[in-house]
């Protein structure tokens, strides 16, 4: 059995008095790329944002119930600390404008003024530039703006930046959605890749991408977790009629 | 996970919180600023307001030799000239707003008359007053000499048009932008009927921004209200009741201006204190009337 | 209606639309005239005087030859310098507030105090700070006068970063607060960096605007014949001699007055094209 890195015992997330993520449970395995899929508006994105704790940025946001990182409480967690171990990469992708593309990828040491010789430095750079599937395309305009490349780079960018941090956990919030389809695509591949090192939660809406690089998926429905399984398993044999109704296209 | 316990220190989170609760204290400061400088004036002129009570402003006389103050001179002089500024003003800003709102949107001659109209506000007031104590009182004395009335050179009138001159740059590049906020589905209705651009102008344009251009002329007459030297230099600065706009006078900043420094008693300065609360009074009115309408205005 | 009254009707209206915007144009170029005039004029009378000595030395007595703005022209850097040290801070940390706060009840009561501050009249700020600095210390100041000059810098300051912030989009600050950044560093190094060229071109206005500002330092900063570069002491400005020299009879003063006007002309013109230099220049590429 692999280990679990982080699990939810009956979650709950509000906007206001909105309920929007009810009650869920589940247990992420190490080592894992972990989908999480659902018509919009059913609390995934909602439910990611609040594994690194986004979610109570926006005012009014509230939760209940425990997420645990290693049994550990990540609301009794400062929240700094909780980034620190948990990188995210959103939707768009979110370079520094002002920051050069060596600068966004180790922007997590720089600007946390944490002093690195040059060294090390470059060696950040260009491993997670590399992990990223970028480090050949840039590497020769590394102090150049990274808001100059093209969106399928920045992504790739961005996500350079959040694995320069070696974080524990890597949250995707529909990291394709804004992207073409090879762009697309090569970012799936690097998720296969980056699976040896990190355990992966990607939200999707697209049910052919969570079929293609999951290794579990989560179905959300209404705020609730409706079935959550081996993704194989989920799309030969879906235990629930409303999962079957969604990934047979009876509404999306 | 060994740098992340290097990068994370609770002396951080000790900053991120003193530099949260600073950002409250200065909006909170903010506040507080503009409410002491109300409460400032009203504790400062309250030996003139106890004193004098309500016949402060309707009382003609202004004698602080023999202890009589009466503000009327000034509020009719203030209004005189913020008004008359405002009446000259408005056709140019209004033309100038048109003009770059909606005939000639960009261009090169365009991109230069905003350049004028920002150069126009950027002019500091003294030189202004310098200017036209030079240059334009000459100018108006000749032409009241034309005209047979006294020959002052100085007063409202004269006052009135450097004033018109520095308040045209509000009200047009206010309205420039409230002509450009027109949405083109409007315009474009009309000119399918076969509408004049002047038409266009007339029945749609300005009946759509109706509101706004009155809120720019708010804001323009604010400003001229509280103008201060300028108007104190070519005014000619005599708290005598004005009988015509060619007089010379004085208005409640020009007269605090003046006198500020030489009031010698307790009752002198608070009365000109008094003349400063009215005029913080007005002016913010004025202003936040306009910003309330332009406010509405954009949500729209 | 017969077509030729169709026709002529057709034809009233062309020419109607043809005046109209002769006229709104000749209309709005008028302005021209007055700024041309104020320009020329100080620039006749001014460009003679101007000279090494007129900036670096001191106004002579009446009569006598070889005066200069020196003291003015330390006192109004000085003066704008210290204001300014005192205004950019406290401006773009409470833009930072209303921005990040958008719909705090403190919010809106700031929001409001800044609107009120800038429709209040300069010379009621003069009186207020007469009262809050002047008379507790003794004496008028050039400190004293850098404080009323702040105070009106303020809202231009306070404006022009709460308008940019607002335009940077969420996500920027939610991918420095996602890599664990504090929200202190979130905000100075990445928020007030990506909106620099909008909250730069609010200072350098905010800046040109009060140069040229006369009434708030008549009752604090005052005005001294003599150079001095102690803030605690009285301090004459450009727009102070300008106006005392203006205003007097003699030739020569009016004649340095002049000069002084030339000078601070080209100062506030400057301010005004440097802004428009770094609007163009460090805007930051979304």
């Amino acid at each position: 059995m692999e280990s679990t890195i982080v699990s939810s015992r009956n979650f709950n997330a509000y906007f206001g008095t909105n309920h929007v993520v009810k009650n869920v449970s589940m247990d992420i395995p190490k080592n894992n790329i972990i989908a999480v899929m659902g018509p919009s508006g059913c609390g995934k994105t909602t439910y990611l944002r609040c594994i690194n704790r986004m979610h109570e940025l926006i005012p009014g946001a509230s939760v209940q119930g425990e997420m645990l990182l290693h049994d550990e409480d990540l609301y009794s967690l400062n929240p700094i600390l909780v980034r620190l171990k948990i990188g995210m990469v959103f939707q768009r992708p979110n370079p520094f404008p002002n920051l050069s593309i060596y600068d966004n990828v180790i922007a997590g040491y720089k600007l946390n003024g944490f002093k690195l010789s040059k060294k090390e430095r470059d060696e950040i750079v260009e491993h997670s530039l590399q992990k990223a599937a970028l480090w050949n395309e840039v590497k020769d305009t590394l102090h150049k703006k990274g808001t100059f490349l093209s969106g399928g780079q920045q992504q790739r960018l961005c996500i350079a930046r959040a694995i320069a941090m070696e974080p524990e956990v890597l949250l995707m919030d529909e990291p394709t959605s804004a992207l073409d389809p090879i762009s697309t695509s090569s970012i799936e591949e690097l998720m296969h890749e980056l699976k040896k090192n990190y355990t992966l939660v990607i939200v999707t809406h697209n049910m052919q991408q969570a079929a293609r690089v999951s290794d579990k998926t989560a179905f959300f429905f209404l705020g609730e977790l409706v079935e959550y399984n081996d993704t194989r398993e989920m799309f030969i044999n879906p235990k629930d009629s409303r999962t079957q109704n969604y990934i047979t296209g009876r509404f999306s | 996970m060994e740098r992340v316990s290097k990068i994370f220190s609770y002396g951080k989170i000790r900053t991120e919180t003193a530099f949260k609760r600073t950002l409250v204290i200065i909006a909170l400061v903010m506040v507080v600023i503009t409410l002491g400088i109300f409460i400032t004036l009203v504790v400062h002129a309250m030996p003139s307001i106890k004193a004098l009570g309500f016949s402060f402003f309707w009382s003609r006389t202004w004698d602080p030799v023999s202890n009589v103050y009466g503000a009327l001179p000034f509020l009719v002089g203030t209004l005189l000239t913020s008004f008359l500024a405002l009446i000259i003003s408005v056709p140019f800003s209004y033309a100038i707003a048109i003009y770059l709102g909606e005939y000639k949107p960009s261009g090169w001659l365009s991109g230069l008359l905003k350049n004028i109209v920002e150069l126009v506000a950027a002019v500091p007031s003294v030189i202004y007053g310098f200017w036209a104590l030079v240059v334009l009182v000459p100018i108006v004395r000749a032409l009241e000499a034309k005209l047979g009335v006294a020959t002052y050179g100085v007063g409202i009138f004269t006052s009135s048009l450097v004033l018109a001159v520095m308040i045209i740059p509000y009200a047009a590049s206010l309205g420039r932008e409230l002509i450009r906020m027109v949405p083109s589905a409007l315009k474009e209705g009309a000119y399918s009927l076969g509408a004049t651009r002047y038409e266009v102008l007339k029945h749609v344009i300005l009946p759509y921004t109706k509101s706004g251009l009155f809120a720019g002329m708010l804001l323009s007459l604010g400003r001229a209200l509280g103008e201060t030297m300028a108007v104190t230099m070519v005014i000619g600065n005599t708290s005598i009741m004005p009988k015509s706009i060619f007089d010379p006078g004085n208005t409640m900043a020009s007269v605090i201006a003046n006198e500020f420094t030489e009031a010698d008693r307790s009752v002198y300065l608070a009365a000109l204190i008094e003349l400063a609360l009215v005029l913080f009074l007005v002016t913010v009115l004025v202003n936040i009337l306009g910003k309330m309408i332009i406010k509405r205005f954009s949500n729209e | 209606m017969n077509r030729k009254n169709i026709h002529n009707q057709i034809k009233y209206r062309i020419a109607r639309n043809k005046a109209s915007e002769v006229v709104i144009t000749i209309y709005s170029f008028l302005i021209t005239i007055p700024l041309i005039a104020i320009i020329f004029y100080v620039l006749k009378t001014g460009l003679s005087k101007l000279s090494w000595q007129f900036l670096t030395n001191i106004p002579q007595p009446v009569g006598e030859l070889g005066g200069g703005i020196a003291n003015a022209l330390v006192g109004s850097i000085l003066i704008v310098l210290l204001a300014t040290i005192i205004a950019v801070p406290f401006g773009i940390l409470c833009g930072v507030y209303l921005s990040e706060n958008k719909n705090a009840k403190l919010s809106y009561w700031s929001r409001l105090a800044v609107d009120v501050l800038q429709g209040t009249p300069s010379i009621v700020i003069g009186i207020v700070i007469y009262f809050w600095v002047v008379k507790p210390r003794g004496g008028f100041s050039a400190f004293s006068g850098s404080i009323a000059l702040a105070l009106m810098m303020l809202p231009i300051v306070i404006r022009s970063t709460e308008e940019t912030l607002k335009l940077l989009p969420d996500t920027l600050k939610e991918a420095g607060l996602a890599l664990g950044l504090p929200y202190h560093k979130v905000i100075l190094k990445v928020i007030i960096p990506c909106g620099v060229s909008g909250i730069l071109s609010g200072v350098m206005l905010s800046i040109a605007r009060i140069a040229g500002e006369t009434a708030p330092l008549l009752f604090t900063a005052f005005g001294n014949p003599y150079l001095t570069t102690n803030v605690l002491k009285p301090m004459q400005t450009l727009p102070l001699l300008i106006f005392n020299y203006a205003t007097s009879p003699y030739d020569e003063w009016h004649d340095l007055a002049w000069g002084a006007s030339l000078i601070l002309l080209i100062w506030v013109l400057a301010m005004n094209l440097i802004t428009k230099l770094i609007t163009r220049r460090w805007k930051v590429q979304l």
